[in-house]
């Protein structure tokens, strides 16, 4: 039989995608729906003096308009932030529906139901809110400010949290150094715009209390958890259901205000209610990505080795802390030495409250920053000491033989060769042709070349439960599979996890039509249904491989033993000799010796109890759960080449190039496709989105006609290669694929522009380096002004 | 958002279609393609009470070469803008900005007299129109009348077009032997509004020089503008050298250059001169060739 | 208000709101939830299907624009038994991941195909920029569209 890990089969889940068949939430139709639609602050923060609802309960269709009070019995608790137990947190009451002030433009007041969309639509205009607009907090600086008004009122600052770290030597290192890189780098506000808008159905039955939720969601399980406890329900009696869900990013990881309130309304009313957002909505209520500042400074010695690092960090949660919102920065904190051997890091964390949509995970999830921080880094010392990028990131990548290396952050990494995807890189690129290139076109006159390299290493698999157990975040990540053989010898795998476009049903069936040497078509894979799924985390985090297939592992390989004690009973051998393939059972060394996996299976599920052991149980299904002991590392090489129009300031990538290494890829269709999406995103990143806020605390551009969400006109085909050193963090050898995209692409793409302009002067831009930002750069650059009068480097010393 | 209710009456003539704006006045909206204002009534920003389906005026649908002038019918798609070998001969820039305007959806269902009398600042045949010159015919209960082009948009989202009428066709002067245009788009994403659009119509005489010049310009102030100072500068000269840097120079010479944070003025501005550089090579290249 | 609307060969015919959107006709009236709505200001392309053999975006047409015309939405592209062969490139080249903008991709590349039998890379990139893909990253949406022209669509 052929291998079928590392098999490009086609996905299993796509037939129903491609015909319209699947089942999104907003596609589930229940007997007297009714539907739902939120009032929203239009102003950042402002006191909600008064709701009249009178004109518009007044409407044809209207069947209920419920403030924060009106549904006051149900809000048994606040909504969820897993770091709550940190010491240093401080998390103020995050109601579903404001209570007495409303912190951000898109603020959920209200909640209106009524049975139509259209009904509902007219009914949100008609309610009148009273609203007292109070300052906005917008700038992150100005927010740490002694003075500045505050996002939350019983709070004495706008402080979120802080986490601080310091090695013992950074202080030295500083002082011995012969150059150091100081800047300041921003990250811009992302919206996540997963294709599919969120959305909720709830279906309360007041005859037994059973409150069934189908919503798009990527954590089914926790969705569940917090539901039953924030409205006060039996949890026996919350069964959430994520149907197929259109992309997450992130955005799905959460446990929204919307969500609870739909569902307090639909066991209010005894009728299923469902809420589907509007896109405008999305600019203004799902958690957004990123937003932050770095202050940074780097020791480096004259040949280009870092010797030290230090960041002051402000991360910006916006209105509230969301579920893992102020996690983010601190999964950023964990790679900030990236895969660099400096082990000299001080490092220090503010989570800001501004009067913006809150933040949370967007793919990468504070990776993105890190990387981006210790990339432009790896560029900007090249520039100041006149070395090539390339040769500074050698001198600094750790070897393969230095493996397994302890970070400055305690990271263990166990697997990679750093070395080897740059070299894989760079004679994929032809390098010094480039050069060459970019110097003759730098002679000609006309559009400008430049090369950009990202190294990179990410924590993923989330997540070992000492790591979360140590940094007070509220649960241990593990992951959970139930296989079980049916009587014909089909294969049901239920996960505890929950895809939204991963493509789980084919690569889980994969892993064990491997392990049972089973054709892949007779495994199938459910998911997303709390009732009968084991408990499990969720899909983020590039985890679903590396945990739950991993749990998925463990589950076959106990079914596994079971049937080789059934075979060895029939065959006269002995279990430890029993092996698996072409759909049967069979002495090791003696392959005529064997049984039908199918026969197996009914004898164990159905059959004569004559064929099975003395004493042995009937059925074949086990379940397991994974924590691990250690993140997964991935890591590798993206290389952009760019070109640059200095007249326009107009940025077109030539070429990308993605050399990753995810440990053992069980189907490079699949994992490919990863590669390309997360490439995409971070060069959205890097060239294209941004959603800036004015002083007010109005979004500015909130639409897809101004958010620019790149088009397929606008981004370049990806080119990907695979480069495999086995993770040890679970059987299958994989290390997790979904974030490698976004958490090495945006600095490759930033480098490669700043590269192409290198010779004019211009050593940074702020993101999205957009044709206005670029050209002021080239222009600014040439007249000796700067755009950046913070971005300073020097020779030697210490900064305060 | 769905819209906010409305009434709905479809038209099945000219006549039909003035006689439904006669009877419900200030209330009635057109409705063509339904691009420009379908998504402002789903997001709530306009809420017409009748909607006056013109959709189905066949005979507004037509693209005609005749009299050394081109007629282009209002209900005529951009798609049809685009592929009409009528216009790629006639008046390219028009192919140009139907080319580039929206993506293959819109311009399956947008049309040329829905964007005429729209009057977006930002929308590509403003520039292009101008640049070509020509005429707007509109019918009203009095009867059919012609306005020149130039006099055309009177503001932001506003045209000659009087209450109750309701715009028939484009009329435009056919390129002759030596004249080319053009139309270049400078967009921060694909089917994104423009920051910068440049039109640019130009006739050569055996010598090489500028016979005649227009050139205007979209997305660059509060309505598309001609640029007369930088055909002034063309006139009588080869397009080339200094005579496409000096016209490039002064090509936002008086105008207030729209400013937003996404494209500051001062960006803006460069953008047009260099954009409108490149426009004027295009448009000689194509009348060199013509 | 009335409407006539051939969906996919079938008439069908409804009173309606005048202000009901095609893409609510499809999903609410005649329950083709196949046609799904991703924003509301005709950018994604979610919503995307033929009216009288042209790609629209239903969401800015309202169901009396679409009266007396036929509409071809996701379900019928295969309604005789096999996939159609741009759905079998789809699948092939791993075109779509959460499947959410793809009834609308398949039928903006369904009108690309008619118009450009043969389209180059560029071809269908252009062809396809009025859909939003927030997973793929269009490479695999382009090789699919390519495979699909290859088996002649």
């Amino acid at each position: 039989m052929a291998a079928v890990i590392g098999q490009p089969l086609k996905r299993r889940e796509d037939p129903r995608l491609i015909t319209g068949s699947a089942t999104y939430t907003d596609d589930v139709r229940l007997p007297g729906m009714l539907q739902a639609a939120f009032v929203r602050s239009p102003h950042a923060p402002a006191r909600i003096r008064s709701v009249d609802a009178s004109a518009a309960r007044a409407l044809p269709g209207v069947v209920g308009i419920f403030t924060h009070e009106d549904l006051a019995d149900f809000w048994k608790a606040p909504l969820p932030c897993a770091w709550g137990a940190y010491p240093l947190l401080k998390n103020p009451a995050h109601w579903p529906l404001a209570k007495g002030v409303a912190r951000h433009v898109g603020d959920p007041v209200a909640i209106v139901v009524a049975d139509s969309r259209a009904a509902v639509h007219d009914a949100i205009q008609q309610v009148r809110v009273d609203y007292e607009p109070l300052p906005a907090v917008v700038d992150l600086d100005a927010a740490v400010a002694p003075g500045s008004p505050r996002v939350h009122e019983d709070l004495a600052d706008n402080i979120s949290f802080t986490f601080d770290h310091k090695t013992d030597g950074v202080d030295a290192a500083f002082a011995r150094a012969d150059h150091v890189v100081r800047r300041r780098l921003r990250q811009q506000r992302l919206v996540p715009n997963a294709i599919e808008p969120r959305a909720v159905v709830a279906d309360y039955r007041r005859a037994d209390g059973q409150l069934t939720v189908w919503a798009a969601t990527q954590i089914p399980h926790l969705l569940k958890i917090f539901s039953s406890g924030l409205l006060g329900l039996p949890e026996q009696r919350v069964r959430v259901i994520a149907p197929e869900v259109g992309g997450g990013f992130g955005s799905k990881l959460q446990v929204y205000p919307e969500d609870i309130a739909t569902m307090a309304a639909a066991i209010h009313l005894g009728r299923p209610v469902r809420w589907t957002m509007d896109r405008r909505e999305e600019f203004t209520s799902t958690h957004h990505g990123r937003e932050g500042v770095m202050d940074v400074e780097a020791a480096f010695t004259r040949g280009g080795e870092m010797t030290a690092m230090r960041v002051n960090w402000l991360s910006d949660m916006g209105a509230y802390n969301m579920l893992n919102g102020p996690f983010v920065p601190i999964l950023g904190f964990l790679v900030l030495p990236g895969p660099y051997r400096n082990r000299e890091l001080e490092a220090h964390i503010k989570g800001v409250f501004t009067n913006k949509t809150p933040t949370d995970a967007y793919r990468g999830a504070g990776r993105p920053e890190a990387t981006y921080l210790l990339e432009r880094l790896m560029d900007l010392a090249a520039a100041e000491l006149g070395l090539d990028p390339v040769d500074v990131r050698r001198r600094n990548l750790i070897r393969h033989d230095e493996i397994p290396f302890t970070t400055a952050t305690g990271m263990t990494y166990d697997a990679g060769d750093y070395h080897a995807t740059l070299d894989l890189a760079l004679k994929a690129i032809d390098y010094a042709g480039l050069r060459r290139e970019q110097a003759s076109r730098r002679q000609a006159g006309g559009k400008l070349l430049g090369v950009g390299f990202s190294t990179y290493v990410e924590a993923c698999g989330l997540a070992p439960s000492r790591a979360t157990s140590s940094s007070a975040y509220g649960a241990h990540l593990y992951e959970s599979a139930l296989v079980r053989v049916q009587q014909s010898g089909a294969v049901t795998v239920i996960t505890g996890s929950s895809p939204h476009g991963q493509g789980h049903e084919t690569t889980l069936s994969q892993i064990v039509a491997d392990r049972m040497g089973i054709p892949v078509d007779s495994v199938e894979v459910l998911h997303g249904d709390t009732q009968n799924t084991p408990i499990g985390l969720g899909t983020y985090g590039s985890r679903s491989l590396v945990v739950g297939g991993q749990a998925v592992v463990q589950a076959c390989t106990r079914v596994q033993d079971k049937m080789r004690l059934i075979a060895a009973h029939k065959l006269e051998c002995r279990p430890e000799d029993v092996a698996f393939g072409d759909g049967r059972l069979f002495v090791q060394g003696a392959p005529t010796r064997g049984v039908a996996f199918a026969e197996i299976a009914a004898t164990a599920n159905l059959g004569s109890h004559a064929g099975m052991p003395e004493g042995m149980e009937p059925g074949l299904e086990a379940t397991a759960y994974f924590s691990p002991e250690n993140f997964s590392f991935p890591a590798g090489t993206h290389v952009c080449v760019a070109e640059v129009d200095p007249e326009t300031g107009r940025v077109r990538i030539r070429r990308y190039l993605a050399v990753d290494d995810v440990g053992v890829v069980v189907n490079p269709l699949i994992a490919e496709g990863q590669v390309h999406g997360g490439v995409v995103q971070a060069i959205a990143q890097a060239l294209f989105e941004d959603l800036p806020y004015d002083a007010d605390g109005q979004p500015l551009g909130a639409s897809l006609m101004e958010y620019a969400v790149p088009t397929s006109m606008d981004v370049p085909d990806i080119e990907s290669a695979f480069f495999v050193t086995p993770s040890p963090s679970n059987a299958i050898g994989a290390k997790g694929i979904g974030e490698t995209g976004t958490i090495a692409g945006t600095p490759a793409v930033v480098n490669a522009v700043i590269d192409a302009l290198a010779h004019l002067g211009v050593r940074d831009i702020d993101m999205p380096l957009t044709p206005p930002r670029v050209w002021r750069a080239i222009r600014e650059a040439g007249t000796g002004g700067s755009s950046r009068p913070f971005a300073e480097s020097g020779e030697g010393g210490r900064s305060a | 958002m769905i819209p906010p209710a409305f009434e709905y009456v479809r038209a099945a003539s000219v006549d039909e279609a003035l006689a439904h704006l006669a009877k419900y006045g200030d209330d009635a909206r057109l409705l063509a393609g339904g691009h420009s204002l379908l998504p402002l009534m789903r997001l709530r920003l306009a809420a017409p009470r009748v909607l006056v389906d013109i959709g189905r005026i066949r005979e507004l649908a037509y693209v005609r070469a005749e009299g050394g002038e081109l007629a282009i019918g209002a209900l005529t798609t951009h798609h049809a803008v685009e592929q009409a070998a009528a216009v790629a001969t006639a008046a390219r820039a028009l192919a140009d900005a139907a080319s580039v305007l929206g993506d293959p959806q819109v311009r399956n269902r947008g049309t040329i007299g829905g964007e005429l009398a729209h009057a977006d600042p930002a929308a590509d045949y403003g520039a292009v129109v101008l640049a070509l010159g020509g005429t707007v015919t509109a019918a009203g209960r009095g009867g059919r009348r012609t306005v020149a082009i130039d006099d055309w948009v009177r503001g932001p989202f506003t045209t000659a077009l009087q209450p109750g009428e309701i715009l028939l066709e484009y009329r435009a002067p056919a390129a002759a032997a030596r004249e080319g245009s053009v139309y270049r788009k400078f967009a921060r994403r694909a089917s994104d509004y423009g920051m910068v659009g440049v039109a640019v119509r130009l006739g050569l005489g055996a010598d090489g020089r500028c016979t005649s010049a227009r050139i205007a310009l979209s997305c660059v102030s509060d309505q598309p503008v001609r640029a007369q100072a930088a055909e002034a500068a063309l006139a009588g000269r080869a397009p080339e050298g200094d005579a496409v840097r000096e016209a490039a120079a002064v090509v936002l010479q008086g105008v207030r250059v729209a400013d937003d944070p996404f494209c500051p003025a001062d960006y803006r501005t460069h953008l047009a001169q260099v954009e409108t550089a490149r426009a004027i090579a295009e448009a000689a290249a194509r009348a060199r060739a013509a | 208000m009335k409407v006539r609307i051939t969906v996919n060969g079938t008439l069908t015919e409804r009173e309606i709101e005048p202000r009901t959107l095609l893409v609510h006709y499809l999903r609410d009236e005649l329950g083709l939830t196949g046609t799904h709505v991703g924003c509301d200001t005709s950018n994604c392309g979610a919503c995307t299907v033929l009216l009288d053999g042209d790609a629209v975006k239903s969401c800015t047409v309202l169901a009396a624009q679409a009266d007396g015309g036929a509409v071809a939405t996701v379900e019928g592209l295969a309604a005789s038994g096999p996939l159609a062969a741009l759905q079998e490139g789809f699948w092939e080249a791993h075109g779509l991941q959460c499947g959410f903008c793809t009834p609308g991709m398949l039928m903006a590349a369904t009108q690309l195909l008619r118009r450009n039998p043969d389209p180059t890379d560029a071809e269908i990139r252009r062809g396809l920029e009025g859909n939003l893909c927030r997973c793929t990253g269009y490479a695999n949406i382009v090789r699919a569209v390519r495979l699909a022209a290859r088996k002649g669509a």
